[in-house]
């Protein structure tokens, strides 16, 4: 994985709540063996017609779209199913962060496994996100600050050993390979 | 010394910390009982060989399939006859992956096979006071029998098979009390649709929900997976019941459980496995089961529900007006009479044989719609064969609809088995996402009585007419 620490992007804005991952990865794009090339089919039933066809109208179908790290999105994002090829699919079409006023528990603890930061702010920067599609914002994981266009600072927070992990492009396993001992003891007092 | 009084969740959390959290690190947590299936699992043993790296412990593995299999009659050869080449690739890795690192597979065709969180319980695998988790987000199920389980993703799952820990954060506590009991035609299913019309489905984000009360006390433990399952919908990665002697008569002999003396040994233990008096939750909701009527969702997330004599709501928000618009339904009117075209009873919250007799019940003597196709899917080949054994096959053929193999089916709709566009079902799955059950489908979640009531009427019906 690649570490993370700094970023910027300008935004793109899907002003809707409870986006399920059924929405942004569809069932039926889930019989894979590996997780490349989801990009391709992220929000699919949004953003193609029934011919499979590009609706001009929706969001990751305009030009702006191409080469946006930054999604902000409505409250309550990623709930439903727990499948992980929904931060694989956002991560492949180039995406490195979610912006919400909430994200559900699965999709959270997923994407952040996979180099996609969650951010989470307060309603008042969440509806001026929502209202300029297309603003610059740096986000910076080492100061832990999501930075918006007119210079305002918003701190945000994240689990701390998953901000060590992402800033060093290490995984999780390798600290919980590293807890054997610990691991056979808790067995062995059973 | 006197401990502090603690809830169910809190007990289970500490007694499965291998480390607690540090400032710097979450807890490690051991996991007793992890299940696959083959959609969530193929990437993770993929990086194990990538890392040359063992399952710990394969004996706490159990397999399946069950998302992606064909629920269609099998061939002359008795065969199941697989049409998705991606599919079978999928099926195939779970095979190769459950040989080369022994685990345990209930494959297609065994007489074991069927949707994970069905045979989990109906094995005995799931035990009271168990950690028990799966990469699959209906894993709350398992919290029925008094465990805490929890859905997972596939990085996880990896997590697991390595070292049989995940790294969590503690959740936060939530008691759902449900007082009062049920009146006729209104189900455990009903129960769990309420709770999510009124907390949101965001309200249990953060939150383990432990059911409880004299409503929940009453339920078959069949009725109690129906309502832990459906936790998730209201944003809790997990829900629980403290089990109790109908846990332990449902588990006495499954193939699974304790038996002799571990049996009474472990029955002793699992008696302690309840809320302490004075125990504290960070929030609490009260419900009364003798208000409840049968529900049904009129929207595009299982929040959107409401009793199925009330009418569609008026849209307060843009979220709402647009879940309106896919559903092709008016403000104010009821849903009661809406003609719809499918009826599909099944899934991992309503496929287990009770739901299937409450189901034949409404069917026996009667036929389907001609407008309806009514699809029963048995949630495993267990159930399935219990219900033949019992003649419901006959009564559901009888009356018109298909009996089909065991597997998740329309649920998800990844199989062949979905709705075509704006198609409406009556479901007795968990979710009414757009395009779940089939692109531009459109789905009322609702209990396998109304699920039933309905395939006879064609249209929305409140089960209560019908019932003698």
């Amino acid at each position: 994985m690649e570490p993370i620490r700094t970023f910027s992007s300008p935004t793109i804005v899907l002003p809707i709540e409870n986006i399920d991952t059924d929405q942004i990865i569809p069932a039926r794009f889930l019989k894979v063996t590996s997780k490349a090339g989801l990009g391709k089919n992220l929000f699919s039933d949004w953003r193609y017609d029934a011919q499979g066809q590009p609706k001009p109208d929706f969001v990751l179908n305009k030009p702006e779209a191409a080469g946006v790290k930054v999604l902000v999105a409505g409250d309550n994002f990623g709930c439903g199913s727990s499948r992980e090829h929904a931060p694989w699919a956002l991560y492949d079409f180039g995406l490195r962060a979610v912006i919400s006023t909430s994200i559900a528990d699965i999709f959270r603890n997923n994407s952040l496994k996979n180099g996609l930061l969650p951010i989470l702010v307060e309603p008042a920067v969440h509806a001026r996100l929502l209202a300029q599609p297309g603003m610059q914002v740096t986000v910076s994981l080492e100061e832990q600050l999501l930075t918006l266009a007119d210079g305002t600072k918003v701190k945000f927070s994240i689990d701390p050993f998953a901000r060590y992990c992402l800033l060093n492009g290490i995984d999780e396993l390798a600290f919980l390979l590293s807890q054997e001992a610990a691991i056979a003891t808790f067995e062995a007092a059973r | 010394m006197s401990q502090k009084p603690r809830t169910l969740f809190e007990k289970i959390w500490d007694s499965h910390l291998v480390k607690p959290p540090t400032a710097d690190t979450p807890a490690v947590l051991y996991i007793d009982l992890h299940l696959i299936h083959e959609v969530t699992s193929p990437q993770a043993f993929t990086w194990l060989r990538e890392r040359n790296l063992k399952v710990r412990r394969p004996e706490r593995t159990v397999a399946t399939m069950d998302h992606s299999i064909p629920t269609t009659p099998r061939g002359a050869d008795g065969k199941f006859k697989i049409i998705d080449s991606q599919a079978a690739a999928q099926i195939k890795q779970l095979e190769t992956n459950c040989a080369d690192f022994g685990i345990e597979l209930h494959a297609l065709g065994s007489e074991g096979q069927g949707i994970v969180h069905v045979i989990g319980p109906e094995l005995g695998l799931t035990q009271p006071g168990m950690t028990v988790v799966c990469g699959d987000s209906h894993t709350s199920t398992h919290g029925a029998f008094g465990g805490l389980a929890f859905g997972i993703g596939t990085s996880e799952v990896s997590h697991v098979l390595a070292t049989q820990c995940l790294l969590q954060s503690k959740a936060k506590t939530f008691a759902i009390t449900v007082n009062g009991s049920l009146r006729p035609g209104v189900t455990a299913k009903d129960i769990i649709l309420a709770v999510i019309a009124r907390i949101g489905i965001g309200g249990g984000t953060g939150y383990v929900l432990e059911y409880r009360g004299p409503a929940i006390e009453a339920l078959s433990m069949e009725e109690r997976m129906t309502v832990c399952n459906m936790s998730i919908e209201a944003g809790a990665r997990a829900g629980l019941i403290a089990p109790d002697q109908k846990t332990f008569d449902y588990l006495a002999h499954r193939p699974r459980a304790p038996q002799g003396a571990a049996w009474d040994k472990a029955v002793a233990a699992w008696k302690e496995l309840k809320t302490d008096e004075g125990a504290t939750f960070d929030r609490e909701e009260i419900f009364d089961a003798s208000t409840l009527e049968p529900m049904i969702t009129y929207g595009t997330n299982p929040g959107m529900g409401m009793a199925v004599t009330d009418s569609v709501p008026q849209p307060t928000n843009a979220t709402l007006t647009k879940a309106l618009q896919y559903m092709g339904l008016t403000a104010g009117k009821p849903l009661a009479g809406q003609p719809i075209d499918v009826v599909f009873i099944g899934s991992c919250t309503n496929s287990r044989i009770s739901d299937l007799r409450a189901a034949a019940s409404i069917m026996k003597g009667r036929k389907v719609a001609s407008t309806v196709r009514a699809m029963i899917v048995p949630g495993s080949m267990r159930v399935k064969k219990e219900a033949e054994a019992e003649g419901l096959d006959k009564i559901f053929l009888a009356a018109g609809a298909e009996w089909r193999e065991p597997g998740c089916s329309m649920c998800i709709a990844m199989n062949g088995d979905q709705l075509s566009p704006g198609q409406y079902a009556v479901s007795t799955s968990n979710r009414n996402f757009e395009g779940r059950q089939g692109a531009g489908g459109r789905t009322f979640l609702a209990s396998p009585l109304t699920a039933a009531a309905s395939a006879i009427t064609g249209k929305v019906t409140d089960v209560r007419q019908l019932l003698g």
